[in-house]
């Protein structure tokens, strides 16, 4: 068993397992962290981002200066935003056999992986996954394809320029990785080849391995897999909660007795606590509003998202901000709040319930029809005649790259009534805001990261008890920047096994069983014998069959009747090799007994000598001699087969035969 | 794998299903229905054969509810509450939301409008969806360590399942009810290759090749359209959820293709209710509608209003949509009482009619009908019937055992003569046993499994690598040794086994000596049985080793001079048991003596 490493972001994985005869991916996420280092698609022309200065090297060559712009501070690539993919050398992709998502926001490399590596497989995905994985790959097509730009850098990519470059654009990993968007025929070929499944559902993967998808808690339809085959069981934990908010709970009990148990997908921010978090969200906002000023949330349209409307529908009358309006901004926005209202199955039981009543699970349906929420495809349209201020905006995308947040930032962030607050913990804010300093917009960090804790890891694997854990190296020591923090990474016995972006772990295991199955004729002709109390024994002879994977015994093949003489050829020819095996024996020969019956059989002139080690049975007349001791016997005669065939089987009588 | 069924159950009868399964020593029951023609006892199924030998829960293992139709779930609480039954009882999520609110309806009409007593309650109705555990479609779910079930969409009404039953290596299928043909609001059941021993499978329409669908249609809206251009009014009794959105979703699109103005009503009560469900369980609709859902809901209709009492006394043309489909109480009965004198009106029944409701009298011909208080009711409306329910046809049928691929189908839930012709087509096409048993007759259907063991993974790869060398396809013989121990079965190598019972090989050999006419030295005797060997026994290794010893594959042979013959030599041929085969045909190869011309 092999583990091919190709993703290094604990939270967006992408792992590939050799698995029995099986090649399968286990999630692909797409690190959209490089983003960072490009400027702003801003949605209307901006004049502060368009006369920004060209970058100049220290030795005053500025060829550079197309490609590379200064903003307060740092160089940004002033180019179309590219994204960084898993490895793609690390082994054949096309080699992949199944490719297992475990939730919306790991399968966003999906088309890169599914449309250019020559993938011929199935993926499989819970319907929801599929359903708003694809939304938010419409909103990021749709927001990086409406602001055309002309411009594609690359010249900075060059190794021996990069290397004169300022931090952090020196030190950005596998730059030459690095890709454009995929377009929306590319997203729909590769959601073409998903296949839907269900929690629980026991998927068979050419007989020889079985996959199943559990509840893992953390967002709608996220799951978590085992792989298994009868006897080998590897549980894949990615982005897990133990949390309740809307999601079905996480289904623990399913992931005991793992062989392996390969964890990724841990919270982002190990020392905030997402309930303290949302409180800290509502307070901010309500503070801005009630002083006049405009909220900005920027985040993804699924998610979080819809526990943050919940807390504010409970919220807002008591705040007194019943005559806010609360605006939700995406492509995608009106389909993402329907969709929310169909899953129910997927939803924890309280929300179900309520469906069964029938009544939607999510109350933003209820702040939609007394027009408390609005939404809208983009600020373009009936938004900019319904638009009201002071406000409260969710709009996307987090990292303030693309998206119409972009469009806000530049509109609220010159005024100090105003608060842009993060609740999406996936960019680190401070780099987010890098090119719109000087701000004089407040800015508040409530990153809400409902997945596990280092806590609830060490109880969930006290619980579950898996024999070996696999996780990302990141989780196998303190965050670099609280190195004391040594509670805050995984503490187990033994201790894990870590991997890194490109590299290829053994997992251990050792096999040795394999599932057969005696079909019933076989299992009739079948003669037990009881060896000690309670263990019997019966010895098999019977033809294998193997079929995809799937092995059967039967009973050999009656030998072929004696034939016409010519044809004799041909029978024996179809006929396999069925000869039986003669078995093993075991037990020893009682020397008396074995005399007795000699003389039983006509053979008068026994004679019987000891030796050092047991006995020798002479037979005189037959010039024969047979010696016998503990665990052997040796019939030595002439060439008499009638007598040797008489002796043998007198002696197989008092032995045991396997 | 054996099978019965409760008396009266869905055998020879579309009267309502509940059917005991027994597999492995597992029993399950499967449907838990009443029957809508009967006002007494009768509709309930009778328990007392499991509980004159004790409780309902030490007896099932498990209760599965395929859908939320009353002939299949009516008598829930009455089996649960009443009888008594605290075990596990699954269905799919929408069945879960929607059998509660039938239950509390059926029960209003019985018990507050014809004020009969000895029923269940609203109570009853609650504690009962308490016990029930929900399922998602494909879901492996683990009932106990050996009994799993498994539910596959089967199309009919919202959240109708087919469920897979496993215990041990056997398995059934049964279908409750289904459609193998999408239509306006449902996808097609669907099933996998599962091979299951048993398929039981309803057959409502085991005769009908129905008719295409879209003939169907032109015909009802047709029939609606002239009515109401008339100045007619048009009643289509139906049960709240199911046909009814199949029927709205086509009137609606009519009104709305031919700009018509006659008002469409649905019956109080459920309606609203109805189509919400409809709207949240999206996902259970067909992939059409679940596309095009955040555009626009198919379920909020423009044309179709809520229906007042008042309305039915109204002028003018009008369609009514109104519940129960039977016309066997509630709405749709008060509503034909007063309709039914005029023959400008039409009433459409499009579904089944169960025998003594009054549905089935006036689809079999009858028009003078008793009421109660001995009133007679003339009817001159025109009576239709339109088969919308969406159950599988003989095609249907046929195609779902073909993709199932099951060892046994079990018909039930049809009328005796017709099942009796499809029974016949299975077992020709087929070629498999076809069962129909009565009500309250059991059938008993032996399985022949086969029997699962692990084997060791040394002894496998011994022999896959021994086959995989000169021809894949050539079935392999392979010898091992099974050890049956406290339930569990392990092939493993001979060796091993030994090994594993702490016990030692006895070996058992045997020299033979030979002798051969030679008067050459003994190294050149040696060379001659060399050549000899290896020139008859081609497939196999013979060795000649440096100390003038010969080997064939692992028996030894040696020569030396006979003491007191010098022209004789005598060879000593040596084997183990093992060899037993190649030994004895060498030293009788040997015995022929060398041939000549050979040194």
């Amino acid at each position: 068993f092999f583990q091919y490493c190709l993703s290094g972001h604990p939270t967006l994985p992408c792992n590939v397992l050799k698995f029995k005869s099986t090649t399968i991916m286990l999630d692909c996420g797409l690190d959209m962290t490089s983003t960072l280092n490009f400027l702003p698609l801003p949605l209307v022309q901006s004049p502060r981002l368009s006369k920004l200065p060209g970058w100049v090297l220290k030795d005053g060559s500025t060829f550079l200066d197309k490609e590379l712009k200064e903003c307060s501070g740092h160089v940004f690539v002033d180019s179309v935003p590219e994204f960084c993919l898993p490895e793609t050398e690390l082994l054949d992709l096309s080699t992949v056999d199944v490719i297992l998502i475990s939730n919306y926001h790991c399968m966003m490399a999906l088309p890169y992986i599914t449309e250019y590596t020559g993938f011929t497989g199935t993926v499989y995905a819970t319907e929801p996954t599929v359903q708003i994985g694809r939304l938010l790959m419409e909103e990021l097509v749709n927001s990086i394809e409406r602001v055309p730009k002309a411009q594609s850098a690359s010249m900075w990519k060059n190794k021996e320029v990069q290397r004169l470059l300022p931090a952090p654009l020196k030190d950005a990993v596998e730059v030459s990785m690095w890709r454009k968007c995929y377009t929306m025929p590319e997203v729909n070929a590769a959601l073409s080849k998903i296949q839907l499944v269900g929690y629980s559902q026991k998927i068979e993967l050419f007989g020889a391995v079985q996959v199943t998808p559990l509840s893992s808690g953390y967002a709608l339809g996220s799951s978590n897999w085992i792989i298994q085959s009868h006897y080998e069981k590897v549980s894949y934990v990615s982005g897990s909660s133990l949390l309740t908010t809307h999601p079905q709970p996480m289904d623990q009990a399913s992931l005991k007795n793992s062989d392996v148990l390969i964890l990724t997908g841990l919270t982002q921010i190990p020392t905030a606590n997402p309930d303290g978090m949302v409180g800290e969200f509502c307070n901010n906002l309500a503070i801005t509003v009630r002083n006049g000023g405009n909220v900005l949330v920027p985040c993804y349209p699924s998610g979080v998202i819809y526990d943050l409307l919940e807390c504010l529908y409970q919220f807002i009358d008591s705040a007194g901000l019943s005559n806010v309006p609360f605006y939700f901004i995406s492509p995608v926005a009106n389909s993402s709040l329907e969709f929310s209202q169909i899953f129910a199955e997927w939803l924890c039981h309280n929300k179900q319930t309520k469906v069964y009543l029938p009544e939607p699970p999510f109350p933003h349906a209820e702040l939609i029809q007394t027009n408390k929420l609005k939404h809208y495809p983009s600020i373009h349209g009936d938004f900019s005649n319904d638009f009201k201020q002071p406000c409260v905006v969710f709009t996307g995308h987090p990292s303030l790259r693309f998206g119409d947040v972009v469009h806000f930032m530049e509109l609220w962030g010159k005024s100090s009534l105003n608060t842009v607050i993060f609740t999406e913990p996936d960019f680190s804010y401070l780099d987010a805001l890098a090119p719109y300093q000087p701000l004089a917009m407040k800015c508040v960090y409530c990153p809400i990261d409902t997945r596990l804790n280092f806590i609830q890891v060490s109880k969930l694997l006290k619980e579950v008890q898996p024999l070996h854990v696999v996780c990302p190296e990141q989780y196998t020591q303190p965050p670099p920047t609280q190195s004391h923090r040594t509670d805050l990474m995984i503490d187990c016995q033994p201790p894990p096994m870590s991997y890194r972006r490109a590299e290829v772990l053994t997992l251990p295991y050792k096999r040795r069983y394999e599932k057969i199955e005696i079909m019933p004729e076989l299992a009739d002709s079948l003669v037990p014998l009881e060896i000690k109390p309670g263990i019997s024994l019966a010895t098999v002879s019977a033809v294998l069959h193997t079929k995809d994977n799937k092995h059967v015994l039967q009973l050999p093949p009656k030998p072929p009747q004696p034939p016409a003489s010519k044809k004799r050829k041909r029978v024996s020819d179809d006929v396999p090799e069925c000869k039986p095996l003669k078995p093993l024996l075991s037990g020893s020969i009682p020397v008396d007994q074995f005399v007795q019956a000699l003389e039983k059989h006509g053979f008068s002139d026994v004679k019987v000598e000891d030796t050092a080690k047991g006995h020798i049975v002479l037979l005189q007349e037959a010039e024969t001699l047979i010696q016998i001791e503990e665990d052997s016997t040796h019939i030595i005669c002439d060439n008499d087969e009638p007598l040797r065939v008489k002796l043998r089987d007198l002696v197989l009588k008092f032995l045991q035969k396997f | 794998l054996s099978f019965f069924r409760l008396g009266p159950g869905a055998g020879q009868d579309v009267g309502r299903s509940c059917i005991l399964v027994s597999i492995a020593g597992k029993n399950v029951m499967l449907d838990c229905g009443m029957h809508m023609g009967y006002n007494d006892d009768r509709r309930f199924p009778d328990f007392s054969y499991i509980t004159q030998n004790g409780r309902l829960t030490d007896f099932l293992d498990c209760v599965i509810i395929s859908h939320f139709h009353l002939d299949h779930c009516g008598a829930l609480p009455y089996f649960s509450e009443m009888v008594g039954y605290d075990g596990p009882i699954y269905m799919t999520h929408p069945t879960k939301a929607i059998c509660p609110i039938l239950l509390e309806d059926y029960r209003k009409i019985t018990v507050d409008k014809k004020g009969e007593t000895n029923f269940f309650t609203s109570q009853m109705i609650k504690d009962c969806m308490k016990k029930v555990v929900a399922v998602h479609l494909h879901q492996t779910v683990q009932v106990d360590e050996e009994l799993e079930i498994k539910a596959y969409y089967a199309g009919h009404v919202l959240g109708a399942a087919m469920f897979q039953i496993k215990a041990g290596c056997e398995s059934v299928v049964y279908t409750g009810d289904y459609n193998m043909t999408p239509d306006r609001h449902l996808g097609a059941a669907w099933i996998d290759k599962c091979r299951p021993d048993l398929l039981i499978s309803e057959s409502t329409y085991a005769t009908t090749i129905r008719d295409s669908k879209r003939c169907r249609e032109r015909d009802f809206l047709k029939k609606v359209h002239e009515t109401v251009e008339r100045g007619g009014k048009v009643l289509i009794p139906v049960f709240a959820l199911g046909r009814a959105q199949e029927l709205c979703i086509l009137l609606e699109t009519f009104w709305e293709r031919m700009n018509l103005k006659a008002p469409i009503y649905f019956s109080t009560g459920l309606t609203e209710k109805a189509n919400h469900y409809y709207k949240l369980f999206i996902t259970w609709t067909n992939q059409k509608i679940r596309k095009t859902f955040v555009q626009r809901n198919m379920f909020e209709f423009k044309h179709i209003k809520a229906f007042d009492r008042a309305f039915a006394d109204n002028p003018g043309p009008m369609v009514v949509f109104a519940t129960p489909g039977m016309l066997h109480a509630g709405q749709s009965l008060q509503i034909f009482r007063k309709w039914a004198g005029n023959e400008k009106n039409m009433v459409i029944m499009p579904g089944y009619c169960v025998q003594g409701t009054v549905g089935h009298k006036i689809l079999s011909g009858q028009r003078k009908l008793e009421m109660e208080g001995r009133q007679i009711l003339e009817v001159k409306m025109q009576v239709e019937y339109m088969s919308f329910s969406a159950h599988a046809d003989a095609k249907g049928i046929m195609q779902l055992i073909r993709q199932a691929e099951p060892r046994n189908v079990l018909l039930v839930h049809g009328e005796a003569k017709k099942m009796e012709f499809l029974k016949q087509k299975i077992e020709q096409e087929f070629h498999v046993n076809c069962y129909m048993p009565a009500n309250g007759e059991t059938t008993t259907i032996f399985t022949n499994p086969s029997i699962p063991v692990d084997i060791s993974l040394g002894l496998l790869k011994r022999e896959t690598a021994i086959g995989l060398l000169p021809d894949v396809k050539k079935p392999k013989l392979m010898h091992g040794t099974l050890i049956m121990k406290d339930n569990s079965f392990r092939l493993v190598s001979p060796e091993q086994a030994l090994k594993e019972l702490g016990l030692a090989e006895h070996q058992l050999r045997f020299t033979c000596r030979v002798h051969i006419q030679d008067p050459r030295k003994e190294h050149e005797t040696v060379l001659r049985v060399y050549n000899h060997l290896k020139g008859v026994l081609k497939d196999y290794s013979v060795q000649h080793l440096p100390d003038g010893s010969i080997t064939v594959e692992s028996i030894l042979i040696q020569a030396t001079a006979h003491s007191e013959d010098q022209g004789t030599k005598v060879l000593l041929v040596s084997w183990t048991y093992q060899d037993e085969e190649l030994g004895s045909y060498l030293t009788s190869l040997l015995k022929k003596g060398l041939p000549q011309g050979t040194s």
